[in-house]
């Protein structure tokens, strides 16, 4: 016990005394429980970032440590406590879940570090909990399936049934379709999260409801589980799926594995595909298939992102990392190359992005893959921007 | 009200209801017979479920796949017999919870380190990938049949066996008096090894059949472990009998629950707190029921005559 | 005389070293690790709760979590509501106020469940507790106002005269005193003759029923003091970690507590502190090395149970006895 004491502080001091040379960075993420696959994704993303970058941000050495949430609020607090309080990092990013970032913002943010979102966007933390240290590297939760909504009123649909998962992402996503949607909801369920992957009440329920189409929020394995239900169910030409975050690349080869055709074709909204055309993203991609052997997930894209986003921040200071201001303005900037091309920031930190319609088609080399149908929206800000007293 | 949809909830409930029975028959097994709480049950479920899922890629079948996956997942019951649960038989019920508990996360975590955490998408062969109109409107996947009429056909064969074999009359006698049957002379640790791992092949069965509809993923144990429990409770530790019908009767709370209970609320409350609300009410209910059951029969519906 | 001067010895040592190391951590820098001792302590006021009923009473309670999670809320809900504003007859900040909530909550929670879960014995006891303790789960995960599966983030600590919970050493002190003052209440009863009845009753119930005790009652008086002793638990909890969610009350956590008691040593009055200690820190230590720790872990604690009888104290206190 004793000795243990003994070496802790002796590696603190140790720590202490290099820390000049190095910024340090954590990352919490998914690495635990069957939802570890998005956690690896990233992990890959970042580790990749780090080769691209030379494991530098101008003048200092990254210090990068993981850190894993356990695919709960609670467990993903303590591991932001640590990286605050005993590692004591400058800049805390990742967080796939939005309840996970909504219970350990605080910890970061009352700590003066920054936090940077590499995926959630939950409302209240675009509202009014903004921050001046928060900003996200992804989007604000409600925004894709704006988009999504938008694309059902462009195809005619006229009434929607919706299916989500009972927890802060899910209640943004449903709000979100329910923002653009001008057709009629015939009905709502959301589901216990994350236990619950067997939907049959619900699709039952959504069939006897008569409506044009059904749109779902079912990211990670959940989602697979809905998708193989929709289809067993023969639902495909009676009952039309429009998905968000519920079709990845992740989920892609899993299906090609089991030859599960029926995925093929379809369509959902994104902020990023791997066919966009410009330099950071085909380094990135081309990189990540060679690297890890397989297409990178859009959580992989904005881990990835969220590495260059603190780049951009450290050298804008020359590796003074006490200037808070001069990093903070660099980021509102968002003036790094990013996977998916130029965006901007609002007044809370949330970015002012295209989103696209994605398709999943059979890729060049017979793997499976997106590519871009079309632009929905251009420079799209969320809806929250309003409540955040930020300037 | 809409009585196809109320019919094709109905069938849903009854085939969650079975999948939850081959859990609770092989729990209820072990627990009357051997007086044995075996938390790690639903890790044994996973595990099956894992192996049927590679084997379904390796040999291209997947009923071939289950088929051979059953045998094996028996063996690994049999060995987690030998290594673990054995040396706990002579302890409390204290005991059997936390080394079990402590199985989980060891079973849990080698499956992560063996099959990595993304889980397995199980195909299925065509003529069961479709689906089957029972009459006008009531459209059911013809898989959720194959998996109610193998829950009927497991069911039948275990009362057969418990009721009309020399090993049932073996595992009725223990479940109700162990050291009548020791003093009978039998190899009372042979028995408990074979009844060990015809529970973990029921188990890995369940796993095995859910895995097509879901996915053979880490953790998907604990999440069936506790309703489990709550079936065998409710019917009475060590009936099959009881475990059957609590389990359909829990199958069907949890589905119609989620099917009706929202619209229900939306009549006394908003929509949104009634959205909320209705999942975790529908999942609570389950537990009420137990509750209920045990403050009226402090020993479930169908206990074992004598203990 | 040799075994009591062994315990009393172990007693001192846990007990010391949980008063003098975490301040040190605390001025040399180490925050996180005063985190980590406040978070043992607290957890160790519950486990010596659900020894009481568990260690000297024989009742295996697997939902004991849910008494902590009631007390959570009884500290976060005045708060939230002192905040944002509405449900005004308990929107305060009092701290008084709320340890009576949660106390009052959590002693009237185990009144009704102790009442219907007593009827039952062995395994069906374990897991009619188990059932109460979801009921409560699914209870805080369906209010949708606290934030349903997402947790409640408390954004203002409660306020006690003369103590500022902001302060990390003012709350360690509040909760190692509080883990001290449990000790000496749990050590009073289970040495009055109301303990003596309770152990009694655990040993050879047959026998206290003879002599004329009603043991359902006195069992489900250390029923509702051991959960409102958890409940107070879970105010010091939620007032630490300012975030509280229906995961606190999950079995999960009540099967992590129960292992605490066990591993230190049922029925003893150090054991659930020394249990608690080793839990905590070992988790900790294997889980910086390897995100694959819960398999040493889970290792463990099968080798605990299988070759450890009467846990770490069982342990200590050697083979003699």
């Amino acid at each position: 016990m004793k000795k243990l004491i003994g070496a802790a502080l002796a590696a603190t001091m140790l720590t202490s005394l290099a820390h000049a040379a190095e910024v340090k960075i954590g990352f919490v993420t998914t690495l635990t429980t069957g939802a570890a696959v998005i956690g690896k994704d990233q992990q890959n993303a970042v580790n990749l970032a780090m080769k691209h970058m030379g494991n530098k941000m101008g003048n200092l050495d990254v210090n990068l440590i993981f850190a894993d949430d356990g695919f709960k609020p609670e467990t993903g607090k303590q591991a932001t406590d640590k990286l605050v309080k005993q590692d004591d990092v400058d800049f805390v990013a990742g967080y796939i879940w939005s309840n996970v970032l909504l219970a350990s913002r605080k910890s970061a943010l009352d700590a003066g570090k920054f936090l940077i979102s590499a995926n959630a966007g939950p409302g209240p933390v675009a509202g009014k909990l903004c921050n001046e240290n928060f900003f996200s590297a992804s989007w604000q939760n409600d925004q894709t399936p704006m988009a999504m909504g938008e694309v059902l009123n462009q195809n005619g649909v006229k009434s929607l049934y919706i299916i989500a998962p009972n927890y802060a992402a899910g209640k943004g996503m449903v709000a979100g379709v329910k923002a653009t949607f001008k057709g009629e909801i015939l009905g709502t369920d959301m589901t216990k999260w994350p236990s619950q992957l067997d939907f049959s009440a619900e699709l039952a329920k959504a069939k006897a409801s008569g409506a044009d189409g059904l749109f779902i929020f079912y990211p990670g394995k959940a989602g697979g589980a809905f998708m193989k239900q929709y289809q067993q169910a023969g639902l495909k030409d009676s009952l039309p799926l429009y998905t968000v975050f519920t079709v990845d690349a992740l989920s892609l080869p899993k299906f090609q594995a089991a030859n599960f055709t029926d995925v093929l074709g379809s369509q959902f909204t994104q902020q990023w595909d791997p066919t966009l055309d410009n330099e950071q993203n085909k380094r990135f991609v081309a990189d990540f298939r060679a690297e890890y052997g397989s297409y990178p997930s859009f959580y992989a894209a904005q881990a990835y992102d969220s590495m260059f986003l603190i780049k951009s921040a450290v050298e804008a200071v020359n590796g003074d990392l006490t200037d808070m201001d001069g990093m903070r303005a660099a980021m509102k900037s968002a003036s790094y190359p990013s996977v998916r091309g130029e965006y901007t920031y609002g007044n809370n930190h949330m970015p002012i992005q295209n989103f696209y319609l994605r398709e999943v088609v059979v890729g060049p080399d017979g793997n499976w893959t997106t590519k871009v149908v079309k632009t929905v929206f251009e420079a799209h800000q969320d809806s929250y921007a309003k409540d955040c007293p930020l300037k | 009200m809409d009585y196809t949809l109320l019919f094709v909830q109905v069938l849903n409930g009854v085939q969650l209801g079975l999948l939850l029975f081959l859990v609770a028959s092989g729990l209820t097994l072990v627990f009357g017979i051997l007086d044995f709480v075996n938390l790690a049950h639903g890790s044994i479920y996973m595990v099956g479920a894992f192996i049927g899922a590679s084997l379904t890629f390796y040999l291209g079948n997947f009923l071939l796949a289950v088929l051979i996956a059953l045998p094996i997942t028996g063996l690994v019951g049999y060995a987690i017999e030998r290594l673990v649960a054995r040396n706990l038989y002579d302890k409390d019920h204290l005991d059997h919870v936390l080394g079990t508990f402590g199985l989980i996360l060891v079973l849990n975590t080698s499956a992560h380190l063996i099959w990595g955490p993304e889980g397995i998408a199980v195909p299925l062969p065509a003529w069961l990938d479709g689906q089957v109109e029972l009459f006008e409107g009531a459209v059911i996947p013809t898989y959720r049949l194959l998996i109610i009429a193998t829950g009927l056909g497991v069911a039948a064969g275990l009362f057969w066996l418990v009721n009309y074999t020399r090993l049932g009359m073996l595992i009725r006698a223990g479940a109700s008096n162990r050291t009548m049957v020791s003093a009978l002379g039998i190899d009372i640790q042979s028995l408990f090894a074979l009844v060990f791992a015809l529970g973990a092949m029921l188990a890995g069965l369940a796993g095995m059949l859910i895995s097509p509809i879901t996915e053979a993923s880490i953790g998907m144990g604990g999440q069936i472990i506790i309703t489990t429990f709550v079936v065998i409770i409710v019917g009475g530790i060590g009936s099959m009998k009881g475990a059957f019908i609590a389990a359909i009767l829990i199958g069907l709370i949890d589905t119609l629950g989620r099917a009706f209970l929202g619209d229900l609320f939306e009549l006394v409350m908003n929509a949104d707190a009634a959205q909320t609300a209705a999942p975790a009410v529908s999942a609570m209910m389950i537990y009420i029921l137990m509750a209920a059951v045990l403050a009226v029969r402090p020993q479930g519906l169908f206990p074992p005559k004598v203990r | 005389m040799g075994k009591l001067t062994r315990t009393g010895f172990i007693t001192v040592l846990v007990m010391v070293a949980l008063a003098v190391l975490p301040p040190m951590f605390l001025w040399s820098g180490q925050a996180f690790y005063m985190d980590l001792a406040t978070r043992l302590v607290i957890l160790a006021i519950a486990a010596v709760s659900l020894n009481l009923i568990l260690g000297f009473g024989g009742l295996v309670s697997f939902g004991h979590a849910a008494f902590i999670g009631l007390g959570a809320y009884a500290a976060g809900i005045p708060s939230y509501h002192a905040t944002w504003g509405g449900f005004e007859a308990i929107a305060t900040y009092n701290g008084l106020f709320q340890i009576a909530l949660a106390v009052g909550i959590s002693a009237l929670y185990a009144l009704v469940t102790g009442a219907i879960a007593l009827r039952t014995k062995g395994v069906y006891f374990i897991m009619i507790t188990m059932a109460f303790g979801q009921m409560a789960y699914y209870f805080f995960l369906s209010l949708d106002i606290y934030g349903g599966d997402d947790g409640l983030t408390i954004d203002v600590r409660s306020e006690l005269p003369g103590i500022n919970l902001d302060n990390p050493l003012s709350l360690y002190l509040l909760a190692y005193v509080s883990l001290v003052v449990a000790m000496v209440i749990k050590f009073l009863i289970v040495n009055s003759r109301f303990g003596m009845v309770l152990q009694g009753a655990k040993g050879n119930p047959e026998r206290m029923v003879t002599l004329g005790y009603n043991i359902y009652l006195y069992r489900l008086v250390a029923y509702v003091i051991s959960g409102a002793m958890a409940g107070y638990a879970g105010f010091l909890l939620g007032n630490f970690t300012t975030f509280i969610s229906p995961d606190m009350l999950d079995w999960t956590r009540s099967g992590e507590l129960m292992f605490m008691v066990i591993l230190g040593g049922a029925a003893t009055i150090v054991g659930p502190v020394l249990g608690a200690s080793v839990f905590i820190l070992l988790e900790e230590i294997l889980s910086s090395y390897t995100i694959f720790w819960q398999l040493p872990f889970g290792l463990m604690l099968i080798g605990v149970v299988l070759f450890i009888r009467g846990g770490l104290m069982g342990f200590f206190k050697g083979k003699g006895d």
